[in-house]
Protein backbone atom coordinates (compact mmCIF):
# COMPACT_ATOMS: atom_id res chain seq x y z
CA UNK A 1 0.00 0.00 0.00
CA UNK A 2 1.45 3.33 -1.02
CA UNK A 3 0.91 6.16 1.40
CA UNK A 4 1.25 9.33 -0.62
CA UNK A 5 0.42 11.71 2.21
CA UNK A 6 0.34 11.37 5.97
CA UNK A 7 -0.70 14.08 8.41
CA UNK A 8 -1.34 13.85 12.12
CA UNK A 9 -3.90 15.97 13.92
CA UNK A 10 -4.10 16.14 17.70
CA UNK A 11 -7.51 15.74 19.30
CA UNK A 12 -7.46 17.42 22.69
CA UNK A 13 -10.51 19.68 22.69
CA UNK A 14 -13.89 19.91 21.02
CA UNK A 15 -12.52 22.55 18.66
CA UNK A 16 -10.03 19.93 17.40
CA UNK A 17 -12.97 17.82 16.24
CA UNK A 18 -13.92 20.74 13.98
CA UNK A 19 -10.36 20.93 12.66
CA UNK A 20 -10.40 17.22 11.85
CA UNK A 21 -13.65 17.68 9.91
CA UNK A 22 -12.18 20.54 7.92
CA UNK A 23 -8.95 18.73 7.10
CA UNK A 24 -10.80 15.57 6.10
CA UNK A 25 -13.14 17.65 3.89
CA UNK A 26 -10.14 19.26 2.18
CA UNK A 27 -8.44 15.91 1.55
CA UNK A 28 -11.62 14.26 0.33
CA UNK A 29 -12.25 17.11 -2.09
CA UNK A 30 -8.64 16.89 -3.32
CA UNK A 31 -9.09 13.22 -4.05
CA UNK A 32 -12.13 14.05 -6.12
CA UNK A 33 -14.77 12.30 -4.01
CA UNK A 34 -18.38 13.06 -4.90
CA UNK A 35 -20.18 15.50 -2.64
CA UNK A 36 -22.14 12.69 -1.01
CA UNK A 37 -19.00 10.64 -0.37
CA UNK A 38 -17.21 13.70 1.00
CA UNK A 39 -20.07 14.26 3.41
CA UNK A 40 -20.03 10.63 4.50
CA UNK A 41 -16.30 10.66 5.16
CA UNK A 42 -16.45 13.94 7.09
CA UNK A 43 -19.39 12.72 9.15
CA UNK A 44 -17.63 9.44 9.99
CA UNK A 45 -14.51 11.39 10.92
CA UNK A 46 -16.54 13.66 13.18
CA UNK A 47 -18.06 10.69 15.03
CA UNK A 48 -14.69 8.98 15.49
CA UNK A 49 -12.86 12.15 16.48
CA UNK A 50 -15.50 12.81 19.10
CA UNK A 51 -15.09 9.25 20.42
CA UNK A 52 -11.34 9.80 20.66
CA UNK A 53 -11.96 12.93 22.70
CA UNK A 54 -14.85 11.84 24.89
CA UNK A 55 -14.06 8.17 25.46
CA UNK A 56 -10.37 8.03 24.67
CA UNK A 57 -9.67 11.17 26.72
CA UNK A 58 -7.81 12.67 23.81
CA UNK A 59 -5.59 11.26 21.11
CA UNK A 60 -4.85 11.92 17.48
CA UNK A 61 -6.02 11.30 13.93
CA UNK A 62 -3.76 10.32 11.04
CA UNK A 63 -5.02 11.34 7.63
CA UNK A 64 -3.49 9.29 4.84
CA UNK A 65 -3.92 9.44 1.09
CA UNK A 66 -3.31 5.87 -0.02
CA UNK A 67 -2.99 4.03 -3.29
CA UNK A 68 -3.32 0.32 -3.91
CA UNK A 69 -0.37 -0.79 -6.08
CA UNK A 70 -2.24 -3.58 -7.90
CA UNK A 71 -5.39 -1.74 -8.92
CA UNK A 72 -4.13 1.81 -8.71
CA UNK A 73 -7.24 2.84 -6.84
CA UNK A 74 -6.82 5.71 -4.41
CA UNK A 75 -8.41 6.27 -1.08
CA UNK A 76 -8.51 8.23 2.12
CA UNK A 77 -7.55 6.37 5.27
CA UNK A 78 -8.14 7.76 8.74
CA UNK A 79 -6.58 6.28 11.85
CA UNK A 80 -7.96 7.43 15.20
CA UNK A 81 -5.80 6.47 18.14
CA UNK A 82 -5.96 7.07 21.86
CA UNK A 83 -4.39 5.77 25.04
CA UNK A 84 -7.67 5.81 26.89
CA UNK A 85 -9.43 3.12 28.91
CA UNK A 86 -10.10 0.84 25.93
CA UNK A 87 -13.30 -0.96 24.98
CA UNK A 88 -14.20 -4.04 27.05
CA UNK A 89 -16.75 -5.54 24.65
CA UNK A 90 -16.13 -4.74 20.98
CA UNK A 91 -19.26 -6.44 19.70
CA UNK A 92 -21.44 -4.51 22.11
CA UNK A 93 -19.70 -1.26 21.22
CA UNK A 94 -20.56 -1.81 17.58
CA UNK A 95 -24.26 -2.25 18.27
CA UNK A 96 -26.55 0.55 17.11
CA UNK A 97 -27.82 2.48 20.07
CA UNK A 98 -25.28 1.21 22.59
CA UNK A 99 -23.66 4.14 24.35
CA UNK A 100 -21.53 4.62 27.41
CA UNK A 101 -21.44 8.37 27.02
CA UNK A 102 -25.08 9.37 26.97
CA UNK A 103 -25.02 9.73 23.20
CA UNK A 104 -27.02 8.05 20.50
CA UNK A 105 -24.70 5.08 20.19
CA UNK A 106 -24.31 5.54 16.44
CA UNK A 107 -20.70 6.70 16.24
CA UNK A 108 -18.86 3.42 15.72
CA UNK A 109 -21.59 1.54 13.90
CA UNK A 110 -22.46 4.60 11.84
CA UNK A 111 -18.85 5.23 10.84
CA UNK A 112 -18.61 1.60 9.78
CA UNK A 113 -21.64 2.02 7.51
CA UNK A 114 -20.40 5.27 6.02
CA UNK A 115 -16.94 4.02 5.09
CA UNK A 116 -15.75 1.14 2.88
CA UNK A 117 -13.37 -0.43 5.37
CA UNK A 118 -13.48 -0.39 9.14
CA UNK A 119 -11.14 -1.86 11.71
CA UNK A 120 -11.46 -1.57 15.48
CA UNK A 121 -8.64 -2.60 17.76
CA UNK A 122 -9.05 -2.07 21.46
CA UNK A 123 -8.61 -3.69 24.85
CA UNK A 124 -9.16 -2.56 28.39
CA UNK A 125 -6.12 -0.62 29.57
CA UNK A 126 -4.58 -0.62 26.10
CA UNK A 127 -6.24 2.24 24.33
CA UNK A 128 -8.20 2.19 21.10
CA UNK A 129 -7.43 2.43 17.40
CA UNK A 130 -10.08 2.82 14.73
CA UNK A 131 -8.98 2.66 11.10
CA UNK A 132 -11.43 3.57 8.34
CA UNK A 133 -10.94 3.82 4.60
CA UNK A 134 -13.03 5.29 1.80
CA UNK A 135 -12.04 4.35 -1.73
CA UNK A 136 -12.47 6.70 -4.62
CA UNK B 1 -17.02 31.43 23.58
CA UNK B 2 -19.04 32.95 20.74
CA UNK B 3 -22.68 32.02 20.75
CA UNK B 4 -24.96 31.50 17.79
CA UNK B 5 -27.33 34.47 17.50
CA UNK B 6 -31.09 33.95 17.79
CA UNK B 7 -33.34 36.43 16.03
CA UNK B 8 -36.86 37.19 17.09
CA UNK B 9 -39.55 37.64 14.45
CA UNK B 10 -42.87 38.27 16.13
CA UNK B 11 -43.93 35.03 17.77
CA UNK B 12 -41.11 33.09 16.12
CA UNK B 13 -37.42 32.63 16.75
CA UNK B 14 -35.02 32.25 13.88
CA UNK B 15 -31.61 30.62 14.11
CA UNK B 16 -29.21 30.44 11.20
CA UNK B 17 -26.30 28.12 11.83
CA UNK B 18 -23.43 29.32 9.68
CA UNK B 19 -20.41 28.00 11.48
CA UNK B 20 -18.91 24.58 11.86
CA UNK B 21 -20.14 23.98 15.40
CA UNK B 22 -18.07 22.29 18.06
CA UNK B 23 -20.02 20.37 20.65
CA UNK B 24 -19.99 23.06 23.35
CA UNK B 25 -21.35 25.62 20.92
CA UNK B 26 -24.18 23.26 20.00
CA UNK B 27 -25.04 22.71 23.65
CA UNK B 28 -24.97 26.47 24.27
CA UNK B 29 -27.43 26.95 21.39
CA UNK B 30 -29.75 24.35 22.89
CA UNK B 31 -29.70 26.17 26.23
CA UNK B 32 -30.01 29.65 24.73
CA UNK B 33 -32.99 28.65 22.58
CA UNK B 34 -34.82 27.01 25.46
CA UNK B 35 -34.29 30.11 27.57
CA UNK B 36 -35.41 32.44 24.82
CA UNK B 37 -38.57 30.44 24.05
CA UNK B 38 -39.52 30.87 27.69
CA UNK B 39 -38.50 34.53 27.90
CA UNK B 40 -40.31 35.59 24.71
CA UNK B 41 -43.19 33.06 24.89
CA UNK B 42 -42.32 32.16 21.32
CA UNK B 43 -44.68 29.82 19.51
CA UNK B 44 -42.29 28.68 16.82
CA UNK B 45 -38.61 28.07 16.18
CA UNK B 46 -37.07 27.98 12.74
CA UNK B 47 -33.58 26.54 12.41
CA UNK B 48 -31.81 27.20 9.13
CA UNK B 49 -29.11 24.59 8.48
CA UNK B 50 -28.58 25.41 4.80
CA UNK B 51 -24.96 26.38 5.52
CA UNK B 52 -24.14 23.08 7.21
CA UNK B 53 -22.23 20.70 4.98
CA UNK B 54 -22.36 18.03 7.64
CA UNK B 55 -24.73 16.93 10.39
CA UNK B 56 -23.38 14.20 12.66
CA UNK B 57 -25.17 12.31 15.44
CA UNK B 58 -24.37 15.00 18.02
CA UNK B 59 -25.83 17.83 15.96
CA UNK B 60 -28.72 15.60 14.90
CA UNK B 61 -29.47 14.93 18.53
CA UNK B 62 -29.26 18.65 19.29
CA UNK B 63 -31.94 19.29 16.65
CA UNK B 64 -34.15 16.52 18.03
CA UNK B 65 -33.66 17.85 21.58
CA UNK B 66 -34.59 21.38 20.54
CA UNK B 67 -37.74 20.07 18.82
CA UNK B 68 -38.69 18.11 21.93
CA UNK B 69 -37.94 20.88 24.42
CA UNK B 70 -39.81 23.51 22.43
CA UNK B 71 -42.85 21.21 22.22
CA UNK B 72 -42.81 20.94 26.00
CA UNK B 73 -42.71 24.74 26.07
CA UNK B 74 -45.70 24.92 23.70
CA UNK B 75 -43.74 25.90 20.59
CA UNK B 76 -43.15 24.15 17.26
CA UNK B 77 -39.79 23.67 15.57
CA UNK B 78 -39.04 23.45 11.87
CA UNK B 79 -35.59 22.72 10.45
CA UNK B 80 -34.99 24.12 6.98
CA UNK B 81 -32.39 23.89 4.26
CA UNK B 82 -30.98 20.44 4.88
CA UNK B 83 -28.61 19.65 2.01
CA UNK B 84 -29.31 16.43 0.07
CA UNK B 85 -25.84 14.99 0.82
CA UNK B 86 -26.48 15.62 4.52
CA UNK B 87 -29.88 13.92 4.37
CA UNK B 88 -28.44 10.88 2.60
CA UNK B 89 -25.62 10.62 5.13
CA UNK B 90 -27.95 10.97 8.13
CA UNK B 91 -30.03 8.04 6.92
CA UNK B 92 -26.97 5.87 6.40
CA UNK B 93 -25.60 6.94 9.75
CA UNK B 94 -28.80 5.55 11.25
CA UNK B 95 -30.47 8.75 12.42
CA UNK B 96 -34.16 9.12 11.71
CA UNK B 97 -34.67 12.53 13.31
CA UNK B 98 -38.23 11.59 14.26
CA UNK B 99 -40.08 14.50 15.78
CA UNK B 100 -38.20 17.05 13.68
CA UNK B 101 -40.34 18.76 11.07
CA UNK B 102 -38.47 19.96 8.02
CA UNK B 103 -39.06 22.33 5.12
CA UNK B 104 -37.11 23.21 2.03
CA UNK B 105 -36.28 26.82 2.88
CA UNK B 106 -36.99 29.64 5.32
CA UNK B 107 -40.09 30.84 3.45
CA UNK B 108 -41.72 27.42 3.38
CA UNK B 109 -40.60 26.84 6.95
CA UNK B 110 -42.38 29.98 8.11
CA UNK B 111 -45.53 28.92 6.21
CA UNK B 112 -45.35 25.54 7.92
CA UNK B 113 -44.91 27.12 11.35
CA UNK B 114 -47.89 29.41 10.77
CA UNK B 115 -50.13 26.56 9.65
CA UNK B 116 -49.01 24.39 12.59
CA UNK B 117 -49.83 27.29 14.89
CA UNK B 118 -53.25 27.82 13.31
CA UNK B 119 -53.99 24.09 13.63
CA UNK B 120 -53.07 24.27 17.32
CA UNK B 121 -55.42 27.19 17.85
CA UNK B 122 -58.25 25.38 16.04
CA UNK B 123 -57.67 22.23 18.09
CA UNK B 124 -57.68 24.22 21.32
CA UNK B 125 -60.89 25.97 20.37
CA UNK B 126 -62.54 22.69 19.40
CA UNK B 127 -61.55 21.24 22.75
CA UNK B 128 -63.05 24.24 24.50
CA UNK B 129 -66.28 24.18 22.54
CA UNK B 130 -66.98 20.46 22.85
CA UNK B 131 -69.53 19.03 20.37
CA UNK B 132 -71.14 22.11 18.77
CA UNK B 133 -68.06 23.61 17.19
CA UNK B 134 -68.26 23.77 13.40
CA UNK B 135 -68.82 27.53 13.16
CA UNK B 136 -66.04 28.29 15.57
CA UNK B 137 -63.69 26.08 13.61
CA UNK B 138 -64.45 28.12 10.51
CA UNK B 139 -63.68 31.32 12.40
CA UNK B 140 -60.45 29.86 13.72
CA UNK B 141 -59.15 29.42 10.16
CA UNK B 142 -58.77 33.19 9.97
CA UNK B 143 -56.46 33.23 12.97
CA UNK B 144 -52.70 33.24 12.36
Amino acid sequence: MHVTSDDTLNIRASTDVVLVRQQVRTRAAELGFSLVDQTKVVTAASELARNTLEHGKGGHCRLQLIQEPASGRRGLRLIFEDQGPGIPDLKLALTDGYTTGGGLGLGLSGAKRLMNEFDLTSAVGQGTRVTVTKWK
Amino acid sequence: MDRIPILRMGRFLLVTIQVDMHDRLALALQDDLTQMITDTEAKGVLIDISSLDMVDSFIGRMLANIAQMSRILDAQTVVVGMRPAVAITLVELGMSLTGVRTALNVERGMDLLRSMLAADVRAAMLDDQGSDSSEDAADARDVG
